[in-house]
Formats: C-alpha cells, sequence, structure tokens
C-alpha cells in the first residue's frame, strides 16, 4: 500500500477551486473537446458557450458567448465559436454547455478551457 | 329495478368478480399476488380482495341499499397465472376514483393494503403495482421541485451526484461529525448524508448538529469553488418536531433535508414536502423499513408501489437500491422501479415487472440513491446502469480510504468523470467492459484513485437476491 498523502486543497489557494463536470480531470486534449462537442450534438442539444473570470467561477450566471447555437450539428463550428471565445476571453475559463430543451435543463456542462489561475 | 333486502352471507364473486368490466381511464388498478388458503376457488379469492379493500364487508348489511353499490364498489377483473409459482395467482382489481380522498397517499394506502392483508381466506397477499391515472395523480402534491431543479439549484449537469452517509452511524459528537461532513465536500463530493437513525440523540442533539454542519458545507464551496449540501434528517418523534427542525434548517440556509418516510408515516412525509415546496428547500427521502414491506416475494407490497407512493407524497430523492452492492435488488426489476421514479410515462413491461403503464403528467421525477457497499470499481455499472440522473452515495466506499475522507470523495469523483468521459466518447454500451481500463488510466493522475483501486480490488458481494422477479422456472 502507497504512503498516506495530505490532501492539499487551501482556501489560501485559488488553485484549489473547482469548476463542476470534469475538474477533476486533467484538462482536456482537443481530440477529448471534440468528443464530447459530438456527444452533445449526437444528443440532440443545442450546444452553448459561455466564459467567466476564474475568481467568479461560482455564480450561477457566466457571460453568453453571442446566443446559443441552436439546431447547429457541425462539430467544426461549435470548436470554432469555442475558440473565438476563448481567444477574446484568454484569462476566462469557458465553459460547453449542452441544453436540453425537452427537459428543460442542462444536459450537460463542462469547462473546455482553463482561465489562468492568479496566485 | 329496486333492489330489496336479503340477510345473510354471499359469495363475495357474485358482486365482486366481474371478469366483463373494462376499467375505466380514472380507475386506480391494483396487481395482488394472491396465494390462497387450500379450497377457495381463484374467483372466490379475488372478488373477496377487491370486496375487502373497497366497500364490503362479510355479510349483507342493509345500509348497502341507500347507497349505489355497483358504483363504487371495486372490481375483480382479471386473472392471470404467476410464471414460475403454480400456487399463487395475479388477480387485477379496479377502484372508482371516487373512493379515495384526493391527494391522500393516507387513504389509498389504507384501503388498499388495509383489513384485506390480515383476510383468513388469503394465505398471503401481495401487492404488485398500482396504476394512479392522471386524474388522481393531478390531485397530489409531488416532489418539492424534481430532478432539474435540483440540478439547477447545485449547478451539477452531465453526470451523476455524488454522495456519501456519514459512519459510524451512532455515537459521533456534533463537532467530529461535522469534520467528518467537511472532509468528504472539500475532497470532491457533492452531498453529503445523515444516516437514518441520526435524529436527535443525548450524544448528539439535532440542533449542534445542524450548525456544525453548515459551517461544513460553507466553508467546503468557499474552498472547492462548488456548490454543497448535507441532507440534515428532521424525521422526529412528532409532527410538530419535525416541521422545528426543518424550520431551523432553513434558518441556516440548509439546501436539502431529510425524512424516513415508511416510519415516519405518508401524512408527516406529504406535509414536509408540501412545506418543502413552500420553503425551497430540496427533500431527500430515506426508506427504513422498507424490506419488512417488500423483500417477501409472497407476501407485503412491491417496492414499486412504494416509491409510486413517495412520488405522490413527495421526494426529490429515493433510494432504490444499487444492483451491485451489498443490498438486494434485482437488476431489471431495479431498473423497473428506477424508471418509475424518473420518467413522466412507463409503459407496461412484464420483464421489469411493471404490470401498467403509468402516466405521471407534469409531476416532477425524482434522483434515485443509489447507496450500500458500493466502491471505486462499481463506477463503470453505476453509470452504465443508473446514467447521469441518479445520485450514487459511497459511505465505507469515501470514508473507508486509507488517507481518509478527502482522498475517498476525490477517488470517486475522479473515477465517475473519467466513466462519464469515456461513455460520452465511446457509448455506454461496453462501459462495464471497459471500465477497468478506464480506472486505471484515470488513476495515473490521481493518487487517491490509485490508492482505493488497491484498498478494494477484492471486495465483492455475490448473493443471490430473494426477491426475483416471476418468471417461469420450467
Amino acid at each position: 500500500m502507497s504512503e498516506m498523502q495530505d490532501y492539499a486543497s487551501r482556501l489560501s489557494d485559488p488553485a484549489s477551486r473547482k469548476f463542476e463536470t470534469f475538474s477533476y480531470l486533467p484538462e482536456l486534449s482537443q481530440d477529448a473537446i471534440r468528443a464530447q462537442v459530438q456527444y452533445i450534438c449526437d444528443k440532440g442539444w443545442n450546444p452553448a458557450i459561455e466564459h467567466v473570470e476564474p475568481e467568479n467561477a461560482f455564480d450561477h450566471y457566466w457571460y453568453m458567448w453571442k446566443l446559443p447555437m441552436f439546431g447547429e450539428t457541425d462539430v467544426d463550428r461549435i470548436l470554432s465559436e469555442a475558440e473565438a471565445c476563448h481567444k477574446a476571453n484568454p484569462n476566462h475559463h469557458v465553459r460547453l454547455v449542452g441544453y436540453d430543451n425537452y427537459a428543460q435543463s442542462q444536459g450537460t456542462a463542462m469547462v473546455i478551457f482553463r482561465g489562468p489561475i492568479k496566485t | 329495478m329496486a333492489k330489496t333486502y336479503q340477510a345473510g352471507v354471499k359469495e363475495y364473486r357474485e358482486t365482486y368478480w366481474m371478469p366483463e368490466y373494462t376499467p375505466k381511464d380514472t380507475d386506480i388498478l391494483a396487481c395482488f399476488k394472491i396465494t390462497p388458503q387450500p379450497g377457495v376457488p381463484r374467483e372466490e379469492a379475488a372478488a373477496a380482495v377487491a370486496a375487502e379493500s373497497s366497500t364490503g364487508t362479510w355479510t349483507t348489511v342493509w345500509t348497502d341499499l341507500l347507497t349505489d353499490l355497483d358504483y363504487y364498489k371495486g372490481r375483480a377483473y382479471a386473472i392471470e397465472d404467476v410464471p414460475g409459482d403454480d400456487e399463487c395467482y395475479y388477480a387485477f382489481v379496479a377502484y372508482p376514483i371516487d373512493l379515495f380522498e384526493e391527494g391522500s397517499v393516507v387513504n389509498v394506502f389504507t384501503s388498499l393494503v388495509g383489513n384485506v392483508f390480515g383476510f383468513k381466506a388469503v394465505r398471503a397477499l401481495r401487492l404488485e403495482d398500482v396504476r394512479f391515472p392522471i386524474a388522481y395523480v393531478m390531485t397530489c402534491n409531488g416532489p418539492p421541485h424534481g430532478i432539474q431543479v435540483e440540478r439547477d439549484k447545485f449547478n451539477k449537469y452531465g453526470r451523476a451526484l455524488l454522495g456519501c452517509t456519514i459512519k459510524p452511524k451512532l455515537g459521533l459528537s456534533a463537532k467530529n461529525y461535522g469534520r467528518a461532513v467537511y472532509e468528504c465536500l472539500r475532497g470532491g463530493l457533492d452531498l453529503t448524508k445523515d444516516d437514518e437513525n441520526v435524529n436527535s440523540q443525548p450524544f448528539m442533539r439535532w440542533r449542534n448538529r445542524f450548525e456544525f454542519v453548515m459551517d461544513a458545507i460553507h466553508k467546503a464551496e468557499r474552498e472547492t469553488g462548488e456548490r454543497k449540501g448535507h441532507y440534515l434528517n428532521v424525521t422526529a418523534p412528532t409532527p410538530d418536531e419535525m416541521f422545528k427542525r426543518a424550520e431551523f434548517a432553513k434558518e441556516l440556509g440548509a439546501p436539502i433535508i431529510m425524512h424516513d418516510y415508511l416510519t415516519g408515516g405518508f401524512c408527516a412525509n406529504t406535509g414536509l414536502a408540501q412545506w418543502c415546496r413552500d420553503n425551497g428547500i430540496l427533500l431527500h427521502i430515506h426508506r427504513a423499513m422498507h424490506a419488512v414491506l417488500d423483500r417477501h416475494p409472497r407476501h407485503g407490497i412491491h417496492f414499486r408501489v412504494l416509491a409510486k407512493a413517495l412520488r405522490l407524497s413527495g421526494g426529490d430523492h429515493l433510494h432504490s437500491g444499487t444492483v451491485v452492492g451489498k443490498l438486494e435488488g434485482d437488476r431489471e426489476a431495479t431498473l423497473g422501479w428506477v424508471d418509475l421514479m424518473r420518467d413522466s410515462y412507463i409503459k407496461e413491461d412484464r420483464t421489469r415487472g411493471i404490470f401498467f403503464d403509468q402516466d405521471w403528467g407534469s409531476m416532477p421525477g425524482m434522483f434515485p440513491v443509489a447507496s450500500g457497499g458500493i466502491h471505486v470499481w462499481h463506477m463503470p455499472a453505476l453509470v452504465t446502469i443508473f446514467g447521469d440522473d441518479a445520485c450514487l452515495q459511497f459511505g465505507g466506499g469515501t470514508l473507508g480510504h486509507p488517507w481518509g475522507n478527502a482522498a475517498g470523495a476525490a477517488a470517486n469523483r475522479v473515477a465517475l468523470e473519467a466513466c462519464v468521459e469515456d461513455r460520452n466518447r465511446n457509448g455506454a454500451e461496453g462501459l462495464e467492459k471497459r471500465g477497468g481500463d478506464v480506472l486505471r488510466s484515470a488513476a495515473k493522475n490521481s493518487p487517491e484513485l490509485a490508492a482505493a483501486m488497491e484498498t478494494w480490488k477484492e471486495i465483492k458481494f455475490e448473493f443471490d437476491t430473494v426477491d426475483k422477479l416471476d418468471v417461469a422456472h420450467k
């Protein structure tokens, strides 16, 4: 059995902040992000992009990047919007959302570009 | 033509066996499994059950003629063999909706599972399923908030919720208890839970527990930047005391409270669910005592009926069994009642033990809670079986981690996210097979997960299920 380790999470360390689904995994690769976009399209959900300063990530409402892409199923188009949002807001978290209009909720949401954490 | 009064005992089947009857859309329908006393004909026993659970008594009474019994009576309308059990049979009974008070699960149960279960002409009796017509569903308050609202409040999307019941069940002081909660939540769980028998004992009074737990939640939220909750158990000896505890939880800003609906009772539960709707607080429901009622295959009330009754009475979470852990639960049957908890329309499906179509209309669904003897190695199976709309609770599987609760929580969170990431990429089919590789690969970046996998790799719970679905064995 490996030796006991301390759980290094601190109020004083902004890097301890998480941001929900997939935030306990390493940052997703480009290939992995593409697969998640494809999943949203396959589910028939409406993709959307949101972003926020990392220190305000706890808020319910992040900034919408344009409008949700209703009916969009072109993975490249969706990825290019996410990249455009990231380029315009390089210091923000960028979140990919799949709106499920039948459940009237978000089918999924995940941060795909992680903003730099100010320490 | 007017009827005349004739005192005496009539066979039940003369009045209550109506094979020609076509059930109305507004009827409440019930399927009973009957094990009769020797020599009692099937039709007579079925009619007796219909009579004793509705208008009938053992003898004719003159006051029967002051009403229109043909309108109010329950009707046994069909009998079917039970696959694999020659001694029993299913009897289907239709009850007119006017027999039941609106919005009262209490009243429905008092009739359907009342005196009739002690009736001498049957040796054993089990209520297998009930169809609640949409006309009756609409009179019930139902879950205070439901799955979507809970997701929005907690900001959790695209994955199951992760929880943990704090152990040991009994004996911790309030401050030590809050410590255990804090460690779980800072490590990555969304929710923690009071065990069902934690109420307000001398070693930890409810008020102290509530205060320390809320402190734990607030600190874990600031530390992780994620929304957290703990099911504060408000189950109490009296309704007044229950509401007093609920009010205090609200005062402290608790997002979710908890109730034991069978030991507490449907009257208390329905009242509390209404209060939760009015006060914006989520309601987790535990099911202590259910196995007393639902485990015997020939007697009692099937859990799918108890689950439907709770959806009507009100709750946002309900324990469903895990299929894979330490507690009883046939896989197909569990999937059947999980659908009954979550979906808005469920078709009759005998392969899952569902005897009737059930339409819930716009009544919200509940999160099924899978809890009991599960750990990281079960994660691929749990994600496959339950999908995202479930709460997976790892008690020993969090607290038993060799490095403590926070590491145990992180291990579970990493395992869940890795399984969901893989499922979204490669499909749910085959996830159980790929699961070992998915976990081993995720553990490369998570020493907490690696240690958990090492600790629990040999633990399995492979006992045969006592209450199986009825299928032919010949």
